[in-house]
């Protein structure tokens, strides 16, 4: 299958490579990992050619520095965790393998596990420990295929906090292949997308979730707007809300227990935001605000439009009906409200790293 | 009993093992992992040893090394005997026999190996023969013993073959199995009786033997 990409990322990004099955994701894992050989590619990290077709060079895999999480884990069966997670330490000495071995272990809390087998480790024990072996490697890059298709919705939580705890502490740059758009919003803070093995959109997370034109991805994800803001009081917070500073203005959201000036990002779905013409009145919304539309987006496969509103410098996206648009008589350049319930605002911590710019003067 | 040609049979078993075993862990393992055009020819020869009456076989492998062959008569000039009836063919007619009953478990338990884990392997930094050696050989283990075991036990029994290319020399090329014929032609029940027991018991000790190695290993499989 043919694929056409181009990226780069450097150290603390992490790189969501997002599309459907059979898209070709795992295929750009392995050629970066060099399990696969594309016809052509070029393939480089930091100063070192890792492959280049044009001039014949290859750098096998045991050669790169590449730490590869693999989706159903490939964990060597008849090794314990320590002794999968040794394998990987060849490049250290060996006096020290077994002890950074265990320092890994304990990066994952697997330290108490150590002497067990693959077979006696739940699904997400042995996730911890194919982490814990691709850290071992000191990779340039590290590589997650699908990280949480194997595990239920509730480990799924807990595992994500943990990879993005571990790539705090990494160096390098983290690429990671999903098909289930929650991973990206979590964790990502660029995105590729692809599509039958095309690039079809490459950008920083915020740009990308807030492109109207993207419409296919509406029915899979949920398509919708991403920024970051901060925790600017509990001002309404005895209620159990609380008030989000973004760079347009305030969002009345529920609280999401996070300190006052704690940087967070937030999501609110297309699907949830009202326009109005005017300021309603006798409504149970905390949210109304004021903006101008900077785009309108049809798409002819369904009566939906993507209405894309700048409230200040922040774009929110809306999806309404094409009645609702005539009705309204949305344009670009029109002033218009967007109204958004305090309940439909997604809220989480903001990642380290992250690339997007935060509200001016917080 | 014919002690002397109970040694001929467990030498003519264990070196057919020494040859065999590396050939078959090399081959089965380049079978397993590679793909190329004339496979489906190749791993069909390796079966017909299987299907091949013995007698015919050994018809072919006197033919292809007798004393009139091109081959055979380069054996002489190096080695100054014959090949046939003389141990080393017996060893030769041996191996070609046995080589499906090494190639094909230890073929299967490559395979049985997945191909993330080879991977898994190679992206932790360890070198094809690191892999062979330390992650595709311990799991590959029980194919190599079943291989190892079935073309002992084998050997043990052949007879045909042995018979056509040996021609029952004794001290030499009569192993058990020919011994035991020897003496049933003679009417000695009795000494024959005796061997034949001898060689079963062989053959059972040698097939526990499989079951102790491949079980102790086997367990702890994720």
């Amino acid at each position: 299958m043919p694929l056409d990409v181009e990226f780069s990322c450097g150290a603390g990004d992490v790189l969501a490579v997002f599309g459907p099955s059979g898209a070709g994701k795992t295929t750009i894992l392995r050629s970066i990992a060099g399990l696969y050989r594309p016809a052509a590619a070029s393939v480089r990290s930091g100063a070192q050619v890792w492959a280049d077709t044009a001039s014949g060079a290859f750098v096998p895999p045991h050669e790169r520095g590449v730490g590869l999480v693999f989706q159903e884990y490939a964990l060597f069966p008849h090794l314990t965790a320590l002794g999968n997670v040794m394998t990987a330490l060849g490049h250290r000495p060996r006096p020290e393998r077994r002890a950074r071995a265990r320092e890994l272990l304990a990066l994952v809390h697997l330290a108490e596990h150590a002497s067990r087998r693959p077979h006696e480790l739940s699904g997400g024990e042995r996730q911890r420990v194919a982490l814990a072996r691709a850290l071992a490697r000191d990779p340039a890059v590290l590589l997650l295929d699908e990280p949480f298709a194997a595990v239920d919705r509730s480990v799924r939580r807990r595992l994500q906090d943990e990879i993005d705890a571990v790539r705090r502490t990494l160096d390098a740059p983290l690429v990671l292949v999903t098909h289930d758009f929650d991973d990206v919003l979590r964790l990502a803070t660029h995105v590729l997308l692809l599509e039958h093995g095309r690039q079809v959109a490459l950008g920083p997370i915020a740009a990308l979730t807030g492109r109207p034109d993207l419409s296919w991805l509406r029915e899979a994800v949920g398509l919708g707007s991403v920024f970051q803001a901060v925790v600017s009081g509990g001002g309404a917070g005895g209620r159990g809300l609380a008030e989000l500073a973004f760079d347009g203005g305030v969002l009345v959201a529920s609280n999401p227990g996070v300190a006052a000036g704690t940087a967070v990002r937030v999501r609110i779905p297309a699907r949830e935001v009202i326009l109005a013409a005017r300021v309603p009145e006798g409504l149970s919304l905390h949210n109304v605000l004021p903006g101008t539309v900077s785009a309108v987006h049809p798409d002819p496969a369904f009566d939906h439009v993507m209405v894309q509103v700048a409230v200040g410098g922040t774009p929110l996206l809306a999806e309404v009906t094409r009645d609702a648009v005539d009705r309204l008589g949305i344009i670009e350049g029109a002033p218009i409200h967007a109204l958004v319930k305090s309940v439909s605002i997604d809220v989480q911590p903001a990642s380290a790293g992250s690339s997007m710019p935060l509200p001016s003067g917080s | 009993m014919d002690w002397t040609a109970l040694g001929v049979s467990l030498r003519l078993g264990i070196g057919t093992l020494l040859v065999l075993v590396p050939f078959g862990v090399w081959f089965g393992r380049l079978l397993a992992t590679r793909e190329f055009r004339g496979k489906l020819l190749v791993e069909a020869l390796v079966t017909v040893p299987l299907v091949l009456p013995p007698t015919v076989l050994g018809f072919y492998l006197l033919v292809t090394f007798g004393a009139r062959s091109p081959l055979g008569q380069a054996f002489q000039s190096l080695v100054g005997q014959s090949l046939p009836f003389s141990f080393e063919g017996l060893l030769l007619a041996s191996a070609i026999a046995n080589v499906p009953f090494v190639v094909q478990p230890i073929q299967r338990s490559f395979e049985a190996i997945p191909t993330d884990v080879r991977d898994a392997a190679a992206c932790c930094g360890l070198t094809p023969w690191q892999r062979f050696l330390r992650i595709e050989t311990p799991l590959a283990w029980p194919g190599i013993v079943t291989g190892a075991i079935l073309t002992f036990a084998h050997t043990l029994g052949e007879f045909g073959v042995i018979l056509m290319v040996g021609g029952n020399l004794p001290g030499e090329t009569r192993t058990l199995s020919i011994a035991i014929y020897d003496r049933m032609q003679a009417f000695d029940d009795r000494s024959a009786g005796v061997m034949a027991a001898t060689l079963l018991a062989v053959s059972v000790a040698t097939l526990m033997g499989a079951t102790v190695l491949t079980r102790g290993v086997g367990r702890g499989r994720g």
